[in-house]
């Protein structure tokens, strides 16, 4: 078996950029005070007269971004997931979403995985906050090539975007020579007939390492990597609904607001079958390594097996 | 300034002012009070100062103007339309349903607006975008931003004034419309956000004071900005609420009321008078 490679998702936003820099020339990038974390450093040290450092302001940054964008630039506003989608929430609703302007907010240290900080930087409401916000695009990508599809992908669309990139190192899953990104495009990562794991983020590789021990113990689950969350592709989920007759979701986010609820909503509507949730139970996280807190959190391939067993005896 | 140039932007502003009070009187809501009081400055803003096109409102060189005070935008409609964006006939239908012009100012729909606005503070964030916009590809436009008295409390404006001096957006220009009331009362009694020169200096502007209704003050002090380098400016224009229309002026009820016919009536009464007296 090959080596797992590990690495964060934030790392490759930081390279994506990079790596975009010259192709598109009407990319900036702004950060607000969190380079060195938020790897925009890495950009920033390559074409520093295209980095904006805006200081421990977030809610200026985003009105900077909309100014950027009305005018004809591609700009990456980023920070942490707290601060971007939580802070700055009224800002992104107002002067991107409604206008909807070309702004990308590059929001870094989702989820409990930022782990030592605590709670008041482990935001877990970021995707229920931008899904309600019209017209806004939300990618969640799970490793390091799908991120840095996702980046190029949110570069060259036009309009808003909101990628949720995590702290930890996470394994490498996908294959850079093989992988395609397509926008709103779930991808089914294991076909399976029992019942259909539903993934999104750091959770994916979970799910997959889910799914490889449940076939080892006779339950044959689909897996699908669900990297756009807006706009949901409900067709691939109905479709497993339908061929696989339940679904349980994961995410490392409040199961309130997240993927669970819009799988739910899409399966509700139009091919009801058992939706189970697994996530963050509306509660708010504490310090702690990463490891640990997705171990505690059962945000881990040894609790989805268990959820899933549950789910088929019922 | 030429007598004769003078009185022509008064006469715009004061239709500016006529077409204002329509629109909210049509609308049965809306915000007359800041509309008025910032008419002279958008006289002289759309009809003598921005380099604009209103044939082509998305010219990428044009001048960009941000009501960051967006409830105030009835005038900025009227001068739109004044200026040809728009028929003026659109006032009549201010914030109706399925009408173009919204309740604030609404760039994806109305043509000649620049930027998307109504949550104060935000505005000005994005003026400051469009300067750094600007001076990133190396065009020669400027950023026009309004601000009210009131707006000033909200932090996020002085967030954006940091980052203006600090990217040293000499190609944006702010303008705080100083009418002294906002809805809750007067300024210096609800959160004083006084002294607001001082501020803007300490944080890095070139402060230039003017009367807001003062054409020669309002000339001045916009060649004064365009000569300013290295540093943006605050231009802080003491102002008249609800300015033009007797019963209006300086009364805080009129910061977000509309007028029943009776009141209009005078109002547009109020404004002919202006306007004959310009006549002469």
């Amino acid at each position: 078996m090959a080596e797992i490679i590990k690495k964060a998702t934030r790392e490759s936003y930081g390279e994506a950029l990079t790596e975009l820099a010259e192709e598109i020339p009407n990319l900036v990038v702004l950060d607000a005070d969190l380079a060195a974390a938020t790897k925009t450093g890495i950009f920033k040290k390559k074409y520093p007269n295209r980095f904006f450092d805006c200081g421990i302001a977030e809610g200026n940054m985003i009105g900077v971004a909309a100014g950027l964008a009305a005018s004809g630039k591609i700009p990456f506003a980023s920070s942490f997931a707290m601060f971007a989608a939580g802070r700055a929430f009224e800002q992104i609703r107002n002067s991107v979403g409604y206008p909807h302007l070309n702004v990308k907010i590059g929001a870094t240290h989702a989820g409990i995985s930022v782990g030592e900080d605590g709670a008041t930087h482990q935001c877990c409401e970021d995707i229920g906050l931008m899904r309600t916000i019209p017209g806004m695009v939300i990618l969640n990508p799970a490793d390091d090539v799908e991120a840095k599809a996702a980046v190029r992908a949110a570069a060259l669309y036009e309009g808003p975007v909101y990628l949720r990139f995590g702290r930890l190192a996470v394994p490498v899953i996908n294959d850079p020579e093989t992988y395609h990104f397509e926008m709103g495009r779930g991808v089914t990562l294991r076909d399976g007939r029992d019942i259909t794991i539903v993934a999104t983020g750091l959770m994916v590789a979970q799910a997959v390492e889910a799914a490889a021990e449940l076939a080892r113990e006779g339950v044959d689950a689909r897996v699908i990597n669900i990297h756009t969350i807006k706009p949901l592709d409900r067709e691939l989920i109905v479709k497993a609904a339908r061929e696989t007759g339940a679904i349980v979701t994961v995410e490392e986010h409040n199961v309130i607001g997240g993927l669970g609820e819009a799988v739910a909503s899409a399966v509700c509507e139009q091919y009801p079958v058992p939706v189970i949730k697994i996530g963050v139970e509306d509660r708010f996280g504490y310090s702690g390594p990463a490891p640990v807190l997705l171990e505690q959190f059962g945000l881990c391939a040894g609790n989805i097996v268990s959820v899933v067993k549950k789910a088929l005896k019922k | 300034m030429d007598e004769h140039v003078k009185r022509n932007l008064k006469r715009k502003a004061c239709q500016i002012r006529l077409g204002a009070v329509e629109g909210v009187f049509c609308a049965k809501a809306g915000h007359p009070g800041g509309a008025l009081s910032i008419a002279d400055l958008l006289a002289y803003l759309y009809f003598k100062e921005m380099r604009i096109d209103p044939e082509n409102p998305k010219w990428e060189d044009r001048d960009r103007f941000v009501l960051s005070k967006g409830h105030a935008c009835p005038s900025l409609y009227a001068a739109l339309a004044l200026r040809g964006y728009f028929s003026m006939d659109e006032m009549k239908t201010l914030r109706h349903p399925g009408a173009m012009l919204q309740g604030h100012p609404d760039m994806k729909h109305i043509p000649g607006v620049d930027m998307t606005t109504g949550s104060l503070g935000q505005g000005v964030s994005a003026a400051c975008g469009m300067a750094l916009s600007g001076k990133i590809s190396e065009k020669d436009y400027r950023v026009y931003a309004v601000l009210g008295d009131g707006e000033i409390e909200e932090g996020q404006v002085w967030e954006s004034a940091m980052f203006a001096a600090h990217y040293k957006l000499d190609n944006l220009c702010v303008i705080v419309d100083n009418n002294g009331l906002q809805i809750d009362g007067p300024v210096a009694e609800v959160c004083s956000p006084y002294p607001i020169p001082e501020k803007f200096a300490a944080f890095g502007f070139h402060v230039i004071n003017i009367d807001g209704h003062d054409y020669d003050q309002i000339e001045a002090a916009m060649e004064e900005a365009k000569a300013v380098k290295g540093k943006p400016t605050a231009i802080i224009a003491k102002t008249v609420k609800g300015k033009d229309v007797s019963f209006m002026e300086n009364n805080v009820n009129w910061h977000g009321a509309a007028p029943n016919a009776e009141q209009y009536e005078v109002a547009v009464k109020d404004l002919n008078a202006v306007l004959a007296g310009l006549e002469g």
